[in-house]
Order: C-alpha cells, then sequence, then structure tokens
C-alpha cells in the first residue's frame, strides 16, 4: 500500500505521508508558486515526473530520481510549424495554435518498453519519447488524422488528450481520451487509429452528431489493469462501461446525486469495482445540495453507493478534476483534491475519509507514488 | 553592442543573466543570448522562435513590433529588456 501521496496544484507540487494508522499529514512542497498540472510515478524505476505549467515561460517537465529531493528539467515536446499559410481551426472555427500549451497526461510504457513515455497535450497532440523524456517525437498519425480536426475544446479553450492507457498485455495496443474528440485506439504503436466510441452519445451535440466519435467528450478513461478488456469513461454525458476492450460502450444511467464528473479510477484486479466524484451538470459544476460525496459501484455500475463519512455535507461546493482522484495500487487507499484546496484521503475503499488539508491552492492532480 | 537583461522571475527557473551581444536586430541579439545559455530560449520563445504570448520585449524602453519574427532593429548601444507581461499573471 502506498504511504506517500502528491498533489498537484496551481501553486506548487505538496506532499503527504501517512504518519499512522487513519493519519496522513503534509510533509513538504516542491516548485513553491510554480502551477504544477499534473505529476507520474514510473514504475519502472520509480523516478518522479512533474510537469509544470508556467503562465509566461511555458510548459515546463522536470525528473526527480530521489523521491523528490532534487529535481533536473528534461525535455518537452515540440509541435512542428503548420504549413506555410495554414490556419488551423477546430470544429466550431475557433483557432487553434500548433505549439504545446499544457501536459495533460504522462503515462509510462511497459517494463518491456524501457525508456518509453507517452504524453497527451494540449492543443490535442500526443507525444512519445524514447529516452525517457529528454526528447519527444508527435504521433504524426494522429495529428493528420482527418477525423482531429473535428475535435474541439472540452475542459479547456482547445482539445486536449488526458488520457493514455497502455495495454499491459501489448504495448503496443495505445487507447487515448480526447475533451474533446473521442475515444482512439492503435494497434500497431501509433501507426493507425480506429474511433471506439460505439455505445456512447452526447447530448449536448446537435442530432445528427450525437454519435459521431469526435463529438464524445470522455472526461476521463481507464482500463482495469488485471482484467485488460474491462474500461470505465466518466463522459460529459454520464458513466459508460466497456467489457469487451472498448469495442461497446453502456451507459449506465440512474445514478444518484449525478452521472455527470469528471474523474473516475477503478479497482486494478476487480474490474465491477469504480469510484467516481458527482458533481451537478453542467454549467454549474459544484456538489448537489453543498455535499462532497464519492459514488461506487461493486458491481459493474448496477448499483452505487453514496459514500460521505468524514466528507462535508453542507455548504460545499468543491469540484474535482479529472485527475484528482486516485486508487494506490493495492486498491484500498484513495485520494482527492478539489479546486477549493481541499484534499481526503480513505484507507478502506472509500468508507471512512480523513481530511489531509482545507486550504492548498487549487488542487490539479493527485498521484500515490 | 547591445546589452540584453532578462527579468528576475526568469532567474529563478534558468540561468540567465545580463549579457552584451552581438546583434542587429532583436532575434540576433537574444539568439547570441541563447548561444550562451540554452535552456532560456525555451522559456522566452515558443517552439517556432516566437515570442511567447505572455512575455514581453523592450528596446531602449519601447515594446517591439515584430513578435513573431523578431526583426525590430537595434543599435549598438540598446538596452533589450526581457520582461513578463502582466497578463500572463
Amino acid at each position: 500500500m502506498s504511504d506517500q501521496l502528491l498533489i498537484s496544484t496551481r501553486k506548487g507540487l505538496f506532499s503527504a505521508r501517512r504518519t499512522g494508522k487513519g493519519a496522513w499529514a503534509l510533509e513538504n512542497v516542491f516548485f513553491l508558486g510554480d502551477n504544477v498540472s499534473l505529476t507520474m510515478q514510473d514504475p519502472r524505476d520509480g523516478a518522479w515526473y512533474a510537469a509544470l505549467d508556467h503562465g509566461h515561460f511555458g510548459a515546463k517537465l522536470h525528473r526527480s530520481r530521489d523521491r523528490g529531493a532534487t529535481w533536473e528539467e528534461i525535455g518537452v515536446p515540440a509541435y512542428p510549424a503548420p504549413p506555410e499559410g495554414h490556419v488551423e481551426k477546430d470544429f466550431l472555427g475557433r483557432e487553434i495554435p500548433w505549439r504545446l500549451i499544457r501536459f495533460w497526461c504522462l503515462t509510462p510504457g511497459l517494463t518491456s518498453q524501457p525508456g518509453l513515455l507517452w504524453a497527451g497535450t494540449l492543443p490535442g497532440g500526443l507525444f512519445w519519447s524514447e529516452d525517457l523524456g529528454a526528447t519527444w517525437q508527435m504521433v504524426e498519425s494522429l495529428w493528420n488524422m482527418p477525423e482531429r480536426r473535428k475535435w474541439a475544446g472540452g475542459g479547456a479553450d482547445v482539445p486536449g488528450i488526458h488520457s493514455v492507457c497502455v495495454d499491459p498485455r501489448n504495448g503496443d495496443r495505445v487507447v487515448v481520451a480526447v475533451s474533446s474528440g473521442g475515444v482512439w485506439v492503435t494497434t500497431d504503436l501509433g501507426q493507425t487509429w480506429t474511433a471506439r466510441t460505439k455505445g456512447m452519445r452526447a447530448d449536448y451535440a446537435p442530432p445528427e452528431l450525437v454519435e459521431a466519435p469526435e463529438s464524445q467528450d470522455p472526461h476521463r478513461l481507464v482500463q482495469c489493469p488485471a482484467r485488460p478488456d474491462h474500461w470505465w469513461v466518466q463522459h460529459h454525458n454520464g458513466i459508460f462501461r466497456s467489457t469487451d476492450d472498448a469495442m461497446s460502450w453502456t451507459e449506465i444511467t440512474d445514478v444518484k446525486p449525478s452521472v455527470f464528473g469528471f474523474p473516475v479510477v477503478v479497482h486494478p484486479k476487480d474490474p465491477d469495482t469504480a469510484w467516481f466524484v458527482p458533481a451537478i451538470k453542467d454549467e454549474k459544476r459544484i456538489p448537489a445540495e453543498g455535499r462532497v460525496v464519492v459514488n461506487r459501484t461493486r458491481d459493474g455500475g448496477r448499483s452505487f453507493e453514496t459514500l460521505h463519512k468524514g466528507l462535508p455535507q453542507g455548504w460545499a461546493y468543491d469540484l474535482v478534476y479529472r485527475h484528482a482522484l486516485d486508487l494506490d495500487a493495492s486498491g484500498e487507499r484513495l485520494a482527492f483534491g478539489s479546486t477549493t484546496g481541499s484534499v481526503w484521503i480513505s484507507e478502506n475503499q472509500g468508507d471512512d475519509w480523513l481530511t489531509l488539508a482545507e486550504h492548498l491552492p487549487p488542487v490539479h492532480a493527485v498521484a500515490f507514488v | 553592442m547591445p546589452r540584453v537583461a532578462f527579468t528576475r522571475n526568469l532567474q529563478r527557473h534558468v540561468a540567465c543573466p545580463p549579457c552584451v551581444v552581438a546583434g542587429a536586430t532583436v532575434r540576433e541579439s537574444l539568439e547570441a543570448a541563447f548561444a550562451s545559455y540554452p535552456k532560456l530560449r525555451g522559456y522566452v520563445l515558443d517552439e517556432h522562435g516566437v515570442l511567447r504570448f505572455h512575455m514581453a520585449v523592450f528596446v531602449d524602453g519601447v515594446p517591439i513590433e515584430d513578435r513573431r519574427g523578431l526583426g525590430d532593429p537595434v543599435s549598438e548601444s540598446a538596452e533589450i529588456c526581457v520582461m513578463q507581461a502582466l497578463s500572463g499573471g
């Protein structure tokens, strides 16, 4: 079980540690004052990666090989120069710059793929590195795919890749999710891409486009590591599940207090168990009735428990972003952080929660390490 | 020769002491500075060599015109200041 949590916030990367049974405390901060958009621990070598999003100086990537004692700045992806005279526009006719805006996802390759890292970014570029982030190459097949032009901003002003899932059975098979632009799979290490959104629907699109792959806004996509045919998506439109390796999706409806939200995590061994943080859809984006709750299903979405013990149950307006809910490798410990700087941890799969922090900067992401 | 100075806030992230460079334009002057401090480039310019949206460059107190090409001329005695724009704060 993990005893340490990294919390990526608008004003720094905070570290919390378990100090005893049911007790956690903040113990350190890195990059204080800087916007840390996400962190990732590479299970192959234990290295930490921190993506920074400087307001003035651009997106940067730092790595620590000694659990935060020292950090080194490494390479960042570069978007290609657009063809002469080309003005890129999104599906709605708004201009999209061909330049790195933000890291939105970092995913390591398999143990059999040493050195391989994937990076999903805004405004929609997928990149990979074969040297642990020293240099990056764009996956041009996805960027040049005609359907990519139909992506649009969702969660940000421009499209972004926020989920990259490397199949544990075959590292050449990678599934990415785009806000807003669907779910796409490659089985040949990024040479070709196919949409995998059958069964999804987008009520916010015109009738002709409700089922179009590019209309789908998956907020977060996760794959069960031990049962990789099983997937969950927290979608703008609700909750979707696949048990046939993303070939088709089934919508889960009638979830209280809401099917809307951003994050989802799945148990590492039990594909029927997953957690969500519901919010009122969709312009308001606040907890229903000012109560912070976590929804858990243990039966593949047939029923949900609304977990609240230890969470604020009134006058609370915490929103939880798509990377701000994490589950440790044991499947026992959960943590989530909010836009209003609160962080909660559970040591029993969400039955009970303890408050780790209430006054941090807005939380972008949390990660057990 | 032109003198280039960088906002102190940049020095928190990357080495960039004031330097005297050879250059007849803003581009040439900045490139000379980047040659000494390669990491600095990505903090001031994007991957296409364009001045980052929330950065500002002044030549003798005047904001440059050509944020994309950085072709503004600089005199032998020019003071080039690379600053943050308040918009990015």
